[in-house]
């Protein structure tokens, strides 16, 4: 492939003239056999990348539903392996749409970095995101996944200056990840004014597409934050359903995909 | 980097980037990053102003009670029939515990970058009583993560904090314990980013924190090093100190490192023995990995998801260790043992009825590993144990473990 699948869909993306949606939940909640569904099922739902949570114990950026989803996933016997095979099963079905993974380092360093990296790679994941590998310990993970052709997503915050951005975006890949708000996932919502220059302030330091996450819940967000960026990231809202759908017996998987459906029509509708 | 081993100074660490070794580090999100940099820059400044080493030294001596004095434990000495025992008496310190010298040097720090909001997790609640403390003494809000669990188990903490003004904040998630609180804490601190001042209570996270409450932790080696050259003409040929996070343990430790004669066991809680999954041994049972800000070694299951500790004590069972431990673990300068619930419930009667000193349930561990180690030596040889914290707290938990029934 002469370009990654993360560049690939962002060139589609351009080319029709709208913004993305990236959709996260954590692989294996509520068990692997729905969790397998959801992620089978989403791009023909909307998603047009899947970021999908490796689940750990201490996920510390996170707000209470995605520390559940974590929890749940645990609970049902979720490992990296598995989390691999899983992406494994999504490639034979689906040769498009970009894999991020997402979550914390220890479980990525029990594993090995190196093994990992090469078995992600043959899995079919395009990028990563580690929460807690700021760029002063580039040298753990993102030298070498580069190396390996794993696209490092580096997530800038509110609080990342002016005179950091260059640092913060000197190795990164696929696209840029903005922290809409000051906090964990899930807890407030962004205000769009803000976070359109935040993107406009990134967008002098690099050439990468934006996506915005962290706070965004409803179609309307969506719609509003796709104004101003190059996708939308959404967890918190998805993973919430997961959670109702198993407190009331319904089916996880249905009502994930019609939230995710619902709110990539507020993506579509945003520019 | 790989690991020196023996390097020409243990004292030196850490490297710029706040590594010991392998260990150490910044493992944190984007967001917290560059508050971690402007602490760093601010503490490095304040250790540089002698206004704010003087403000320190001031509330020590006038506010604290220190120097804490050394104690030479007598009749634990006779019962145990070998080395002199003596006690570094932290647990006289203002608070009942060493604590207090960390808060103190980071509340100034606070006020120092014009923050306005203090926050901190605890365990046992000795660290969040003396952030309580220092906050209500400079006038500042103050918010306690505690793990549910451990206000159960810590009620007279819980009622001292919210007396001295601080809000308690109780953490259900995981065990309930200290791992969670922290968690929640870096919660807080990744929400409120401006105004806040984050508080930890013992020597681990991201750098420049384990290096930063070793620097005020270190008052407790440096004034034992002088006591016992007053007291016995010489260094002492051991040290001992329990282990949670290990902030008490460097405070003894760091000042005699070089002092390549001078012996140093760390004590961790071996809670219902090292062969059992309940204990809190991050050293002895545990491997390297990266949790809070730090690598460091952590109890883990082979999936890299971290497990609960479990102690009698609720200020030792922290499923990690201060990275600057881990490495003096691999150079193999300090040895790290481990001390069961029921030998630190034993130690704790032992000292309260042959001494009168009623001891915390953390420094009973240390005293555990004390009472097995001196009838084993010669009468000449001398054990400094860090007393660090005093036992009013665990009554109640303790009366409990042994089966007597009390009012609170």
């Amino acid at each position: 492939m002469s370009s990654t699948r993360i560049a690939a869909r962002f060139a589609e993306l351009k080319a029709q003239g709208r913004a993305g949606f990236v959709t996260f939940f954590s692989c294996g909640d509520p068990d692997y056999a729905t969790s397998l569904e959801i992620l089978q099922k989403l791009p023909a739902a909307g998603a047009d990348i899947i970021e999908l949570g490796m689940p750990f114990t201490d996920p510390m950026a996170d707000g209470p539903a995605i520390q559940l989803s974590n929890q749940r996933a645990l609970a049902a016997g979720q490992t990296m392996i598995k989390t691999l095979a899983m992406v494994r099963a999504f490639r034979e079905g689906d040769e498009k749409t970009p894999i991020v993974l997402m979550g914390y380092y220890n479980p990525v360093y029990a594993y090995g970095p190196e093994r990992f990296l090469k078995d992600a790679k043959e899995a079919g994941v395009d990028g990563l995101i580690i929460v807690d590998l700021p760029v002063e310990e580039d040298a753990e993970l993102c030298i070498p996944a580069k190396a390996a052709g794993i696209d490092i997503i580096r997530l800038v915050a509110p609080t990342t200056g002016d005179a950091r951005l260059p640092l913060v975006l000197k190795n990164a890949g696929g696209f840029i990840y903005y922290v809409s708000i000051t906090g964990i996932t899930g807890a407030a919502t962004p205000d769009v004014a803000k976070v359109a220059a935040a993107v406009k302030r990134i967008k002098a330091h690099t050439g990468l597409p934006v996506a915005v996450g962290f706070g965004v819940s409803t179609a309307e967000q969506a719609a509003g934050i796709a104004a101003c960026a190059d996708a939308v990231v959404v967890g918190t809202a998805l993973v919430r359903q997961i959670e109702d759908a198993v407190q009331n017996g319904n089916d996880a998987a249905q009502d994930v995909l019609e939230k995710a459906a619902l709110i990539a029509a507020g993506v579509r509708r945003g520019k | 980097m790989t690991n020196i081993l023996s390097p020409n100074s243990y004292r030196t660490g850490p490297d710029e980037d706040g590594h010991f070794g392998i260990y150490g580090g910044r493992f944190v999100a984007e967001t917290l990053m560059p508050l971690i940099l402007s602490l760093e820059a601010a503490y490095e400044a304040a250790k540089a102003d002698p206004a704010f080493q003087t403000e320190l030294e001031y509330l020590n001596a006038h506010y604290a009670g220190r120097p804490s004095p050394l104690y030479f434990a007598e009749r634990l000495t006779e019962k145990f029939g070998g080395a002199k025992v003596y006690f570094k008496r932290d647990e006289l310190n203002h608070t009942g515990s060493h604590k207090i010298n960390n808060c103190l040097g980071q509340i100034l720090l606070a006020k120092r970058m014009g923050k306005t909001r203090i926050i901190a997790e605890t365990g046992a609640g000795q660290h969040g009583v003396a952030v309580a403390t220092v906050a209500a003494r400079f006038g500042l809000p103050c918010t306690v993560f505690m793990g549910a669990t451990d206000i159960e188990r810590q009620k007279p903490n819980v009622f001292r904090m919210k007396l001295l003004g601080a809000d308690i904040r109780a953490v259900t998630a995981g065990a309930g314990t200290l791992k969670d609180a922290m968690n929640e804490a870096l919660r807080d601190w990744v929400t409120h980013v401006e105004d806040t001042f984050y508080i930890i209570g013992t020597a681990a996270g991201p750098h420049p924190y384990p290096a930063m409450v070793r620097d005020f932790q270190s008052i407790i080696g440096t004034e034992a090093r002088e006591q016992m050259m007053q007291a016995e003409g010489r260094l002492p040929d051991m040290l001992v100190a329990c282990i949670g996070g290990g902030s008490n343990a460097i405070g003894l430790f760091h000042p005699f490192l070089d002092d390549a004669e001078v012996e140093i066991y760390g004590v961790e809680a071996g809670g219902k023995g090292l062969e059992t999954p309940d204990h809190a041994a991050s050293l002895s049972g545990g491997r390297p990995g990266v949790l809070h800000g730090n690598r460091t070694y952590l109890l883990q299951n082979g999936d890299g998801q971290i497990i609960e500790g479990h102690s009698i004590s609720a200020g030792l069972d922290y499923p990690g260790i201060g990275p600057e431990h881990a490495w003096l673990r691999d150079t193999g300068r300090v040895k790290y043992v481990s001390a069961t619930d029921s030998q630190a419930l034993e130690a704790f009667q032992l000292c309260s009825r042959i001494e009168g000193i009623i001891p915390a349930l953390e420094p009973s561990h240390a005293l555990a590993y004390v009472s097995r180690i001196a009838p084993e030596l010669p009468e000449d040889h001398i054990i400094l144990m860090n007393m660090c914290g005093r036992g009013d707290k665990d009554v109640f938990a303790v009366a409990e473990h042994l089966g007597v029934e009390i009012t609170p």
